[in-house]
């Protein structure tokens, strides 16, 4: 690569200070901000956050041991970038992108510098879908690699090129760098480099919300998140909000998932790489791993790295959002990347906002989430990047910084609920404090395909389950056999409602995923309980003949049912409604 | 090859060969400034020598010719003008190797047993490297601790990291100790490497002693930094436990449980030093980058593909004021596979060890518990134990409010449930190994004071098979 020529024309910088991720260096040429140096002998990677005279603050990558005053300091004339191309499926990367499939065992930092290596040596199948002589403009498809993941690799024309097409290669072997195309004087690669901070441009955002299915009855039914929305799931630590982000991942319906572990633990990651490698995929036939993308930094490698993981995330979904796919990108835990730009704000000597924060926080926050979109993309195609973020809130205190300021950009917020996840109910996200705000426009999308009580059905149940709640603590005082019979109807409703709707078993073949059609049947097979308990109390049935009834059947019906089996539901809804017709 | 390697050799020859700085330009807390140096790298080891003695630090500022140093040792009595600084040329090394077994050393690893100082085969970074994701093994097999809660409920598996968390007052020390002398993975070998941070001469007494067959048999490391021992000195002494312990495991093929005790006394170490760099606090006047520290520890458990051998995390940790948001808790249950929680309500009721079961978790228990691993029906009968607790922590919360006499049938079933868990399957000796079978026969029995009804987390074969007295068919339902 160009690392080792550009060293020599600056041989002047030389690094002064080394504190952890933050370094000094004097007599630094002229760099921009963001552009990655090479320090000492195992020339890490080192990007400048400032810049006074010659002297240049540097927030390092790598662990910085031995690192010494006068070090080094080799300016690469350019910023961060990523390597995109075919073999990103399939495949997992650290934060600064390079994969680590090929990498050692134990990452010490003299490893290679840049993606590549690996990459480089693959050649892969490209057919083309253009000839000579055609018009093309930017965003257009030049040629496919079949042969790359679960979903189709298209070569693009890069952004800003219109024109003729004067070389296309043809149908067969190609390496990564290659060139497979020329356009207007533009040479196009098969992989390319890209600036991973920098957002990929697309032509325009549309507006109108349709759903991504998650397959997880609590989110898609009452909380749901729309495709190209921002989502963010919050719980402190033992509310299952790893497993609820795996399950969206393993289940949800979009093209590609990129998984980004930040800051989190490595068993998880490896758990994730082993589950996905395993787990067919329904949607392709192949395994899910096929369309997922791994960025691992794990809690103990580099923490400055991690703060880079998030944006090396969202660029390969953009990536493939461009191409025309719908991406989602799981990023745990977002807190844990608050804390990398905290640590080396603080380091630095900035002046900080609430609990050590840097002040930019938020701004920084909000423009990670704005990178998620639906949109019509340079080649016209209506694609989308949903990311889905993980906080983590210290002491499970919903008031603090990252908490509070995500709540304000993203367009869902499911609060996991440490009461909840002790019941051993999960997922264990709360009805109350969670919130969806696209709700009516998904509504609309619901009634165009076909079902106009989706809104009704959510505002009902969520009506019981609320009044449910408040008489559940007026009963944790008198007891429930003190409440009025129509009260005590409202907490066997809030009852039916958690355990036979809003609980999901993960584990459970049945019941990992759920269909709109199952979770809606199964919403109005309890609704029409919970009526007919009310319509017996009100024809003289006393509370403690409703209650005694068994309502297992109706409880377990979600894992008795088949993932498109209405047909069961339909049977136990007709013994529940048939029993309780019994009653006096 | 990186120049850190090759500057290995310099290690063997550590006094003499290099320049002694004398410039010392401030001592603050546990912080030596020494100007005048060239060529120092952060993180690099250092040696202090004081008319009485040899010191050790490390370099935790660079700044162009001038070192900010932490010395392990705290810089007590240290004059300005009496000391010689001499840098290592590179990161702390120790030696690593199966020397180490059998021995009882302070907690910077320099031996109290009298014993020789320990020599190895090889020389490791004491931060070690991070393990590639890639390359791990997710973790799926238990160790069995012999205790029966553990066991049964929260099962521990081989490259897990599962806190206890504590309250000052409860036998945290006797479960921990308990474990380490307990503890076994089926047919491999096992070792134990226990790291101790500001425990009192007391303690470390009661666990040396328990631990004593396990030293004499050579499968125990004893790290042992007392609570007037130097303070600084702890934030070496659980980086040593994981150094050897990785050897033993990734190189030996050994299953090594490391156990460290008292990870409260270690974030206050680190709270120390960062209070004297006056950086700027997080939460309760910690570090922001406590979570990272704790997680460059904890995660350094696990597997590695296609390698024998794992490392196995129990951190133990007081909770200040039983406060769980505390940070070194929080952070701690955020990097860990879930907690061991003690409390005082049951300890009162004078079970041992007084384990908070529904507040106790084991995220691995899924991998490493149940068919192939420890016995087909243990996932189900400890989801049905977990369960029934929480239905009977209603019922007692309902008892105390309306009189447990005015208690329907089903709720005073749960209250004697409750009573029975505690005593037939919590409760046992702090010398009490239990098989798993007889573990989880226990667990069934508990089960068998509930009427049949309220077990719908078990299959009927199950039941059939497992529950006392179900043959005899007398119970209702």
């Amino acid at each position: 690569m160009d690392d080792m020529t550009d060293a020599t024309a600056s041989g002047q910088a030389r690094t002064v200070r080394v504190t952890g991720p933050l370094l000094e260096a004097d007599g630094v040429p002229d760099v921009a901000m963001g552009e990655i140096l090479h320090v000492g002998p195992d020339r890490i990677s080192a990007e400048v956050v400032a810049v006074q005279g010659g002297r240049a603050t540097l927030q390092a990558y790598e662990y910085t041991g031995g690192i010494r005053a006068g070090e080094h300091a080799a300016p690469s004339g350019r910023p961060l970038t990523g390597l995109f191309g075919p073999g990103l499926l399939g495949s997992a990367f650290d934060g600064l992108m390079r994969p680590l499939t090929s990498a050692p065992v134990w990452l010490s930092p003299d490893r290679p510098l840049h993606t590549a290596e690996g990459a480089d040596a693959r050649r892969w199948h490209f057919e083309p879908r253009v000839v000579t002589g055609d018009e093309v403009s930017e965003g257009d498809v030049l040629g496919v690699v079949p042969d790359s993941g679960a979903v189709e690799h298209r070569v693009m024309v890069p952004a800003g090129t219109h024109g003729r097409v004067e070389w296309i290669a043809e149908a067969g072997e190609t390496g990564a760098l290659d060139r497979v195309a020329t356009v207007a004087g533009t040479d196009v690669h098969l992989s390319d480099h890209w600036p991973i901070r920098r957002p990929r441009p697309f032509r325009e955002r549309l507006s109108d919300p349709v759903p991504l299915h998650t397959g997880q009855r609590v989110l898609d039914l009452f909380f749901p998140v729309a495709r190209g929305a921002a989502a963010a799931v919050s719980g402190g630590f033992g509310t299952g909000k790893t497993m609820l982000l795996q399950q969206i991942a393993k289940w949800c319906d979009a093209d590609v998932i990129v998984y980004v572990g930040c800051g989190e633990r490595g068993n998880e990651m490896a758990d994730v790489l082993d589950d996905f490698a395993q787990l067919a995929d329904e949607r392709t036939g192949g395994r899910l791993v096929d369309r997922t993308v791994v960025v691992a930094n794990t809690s103990n490698m580099p923490m400055m790295a991690r703060e880079l993981s998030i944006y090396t995330g969202i660029s390969i979904a953009e990536f493939y959002r461009d191409m025309g796919h719908d991406a989602v990108v799981i990023a745990d835990s977002t807190s844990r990347w608050a804390e990398a730009l905290r640590e080396f704000a603080n380091r630095r000597g900035d002046l900080p906002a609430e609990e050590g924060f840097p002040a930019d926080l938020s701004s920084q926050l909000a423009a990670f989430y704005e990178r998620a979109g639906r949109v019509t993309t340079l080649g016209g195609q209506d694609a989308s990047v949903t990311v889905i973020g993980a906080v983590s809130p210290p002491g499970g205190d919903m008031s603090e910084p990252v908490t509070t300021i995500t709540q304000r950009f993203v367009r869902a917020m499911w609060m996991l609920d440490r009461d909840l996840a002790y019941a051993r109910h999960y997922p264990a996200v709360q009805w109350s404090g969670s919130f969806a705000r696209d709700t009516a426009g998904l509504a609309r999308w619901q009634t165009v395909r076909g079902d106009p009580e989706w809104s009704v059905r959510r505002a009902t149940a969520l009506e019981v389950l609320a009044e449910a709640d408040r008489l559940a603590s007026l009963a944790e005082v008198i007891g429930v056999n003190s409440l009025p019979s129509r009260e005590r109807m409202v907490v066997l409703g809030g009852r039916l409602l958690r355990e036979a709707v809003l609980a999901q078993n993960a584990l459970h073949p049945h019941d990992a995923t759920c269909s709109d059609e199952k979770g809606a049947a199964l919403l109005d097979t309890v609704l029409e309980v919970i009526d007919a308990c009310h319509a017996a109390i009100d024809r003289g049935a006393t509370a403690t003949a409703v209650e005694r009834l068994d309502f297992g059947p109706v409880i377990r019906a979600a894992q008795a049912a088949g993932r498109d089996d209405s047909a069961t539901i339909a049977t136990i809804r007709e013994q529940a409604l048939d029993e309780l017709g019994r009653l006096p | 090859m990186s120049e850190l390697r090759d500057r290995e050799p310099h290690a063997s020859a550590l006094p003499g060969a290099r320049v002694s700085h004398r410039d010392i330009r401030a001592i603050r807390g546990p912080l030596l400034t020494v100007g005048g140096v060239e060529g120092v790298g952060w993180d690099e080891s250092v040696e202090v020598e004081t008319p009485d003695g040899l010191r050790h630090g490390l370099v935790l500022d660079v700044d162009s010719d001038q070192a900010t140093v932490q010395v392990f040792e705290g810089t007590e009595g240290l004059t300005s003008g009496a000391i010689d600084v001499r840098f290592d040329g590179r990161p702390l090394h120790i030696e690593v190797g199966t020397g180490w077994l059998g021995r009882v050393c302070n907690g910077r690893g320099a031996p109290l047993d009298g014993g020789p100082p320990i020599t190895g085969d090889r020389l490791a970074p004491v931060a070690g490297w991070p393990l590639n994701p890639v390359e791990r093994e997710p973790p799926h097999e238990p160790v069995l601790t012999g205790v029966s809660v553990i066991d049964a409920l929260t099962t521990l598996v081989r490259g897990q990291k599962l806190p206890i968390f504590s309250v000052a007052g409860l036998p945290h020390l006797a479960l921990a100790t308990q474990i380490a002398a307990q503890a076994t993975s089926a047919g491999s070998s096992f070792m134990v490497v226990f790291a101790a941070m500001g425990l009192p001469h007391a303690d470390i007494a009661y666990v040396r002693d328990r631990l004593e067959a396990r030293t004499a048999s050579g499968e125990l490391v004893l790290l042992l930094n007392a609570a007037d021992d130097p303070a600084i000195e702890r934030i070496l002494t659980p980086r040593l436990a994981l150094t050897v312990a990785e050897h033993l495991a990734f190189e030996q093929g050994a299953d090594v449980l490391v156990i460290m005790s008292d990870m409260t006394s270690y974030a206050e170490a680190v709270r120390e030093v960062s209070a004297a760099r006056r950086e700027i606090p997080a939460r309760r006047g910690y570090p922001g980058y406590l979570y990272s520290d704790l997680a460059g520890l904890y995660e350094r458990c696990g597997r590695v593909r296609g390698r024998d051998g794992s490392v196995t995390v129990v951190p133990v940790l007081t909770m200040p004021a039983g406060d769980i948001t505390h940070p070194v808790p929080d952070l701690t249950g955020y990097i860990t596979e879930g907690q061991v929680v003690l409390s005082p309500e049951i300890a009162s009721r004078g079970v041992y060890p007084p384990v908070d079961t529904l507040s106790s978790l084991s995220r691995l228990m899924r991998l490493g518990a149940g068919k192939d691993h420890t016995r087909d029906d243990h996932l189900d009968v400890s989801a049905q134990v977990l369960a029934a607790l929480a239905h009977a922590r209603q019922s007692a919360a309902l008892a105390e409010l309306v009189g447990a006499s005015a208690l329907g049938e089903t709720d005073r079933a749960y209250l004697t449930y409750r009573d029975t868990v505690e005593q037939r399957l919590l409760h046992q000796g702090q010398g009490e190994t239990r098989t798993l079978d007889d573990t989880l026969d226990r667990a069934w029995a508990a089960l068998g004071v509930l009427p049949r009804q309220e077990l719908t987390m078990v299959s009927p074969e199950m039941i059939a098979r497992r529950l006392p007295g179900e043959d005899a068919g007398v119970r209702d339902g």
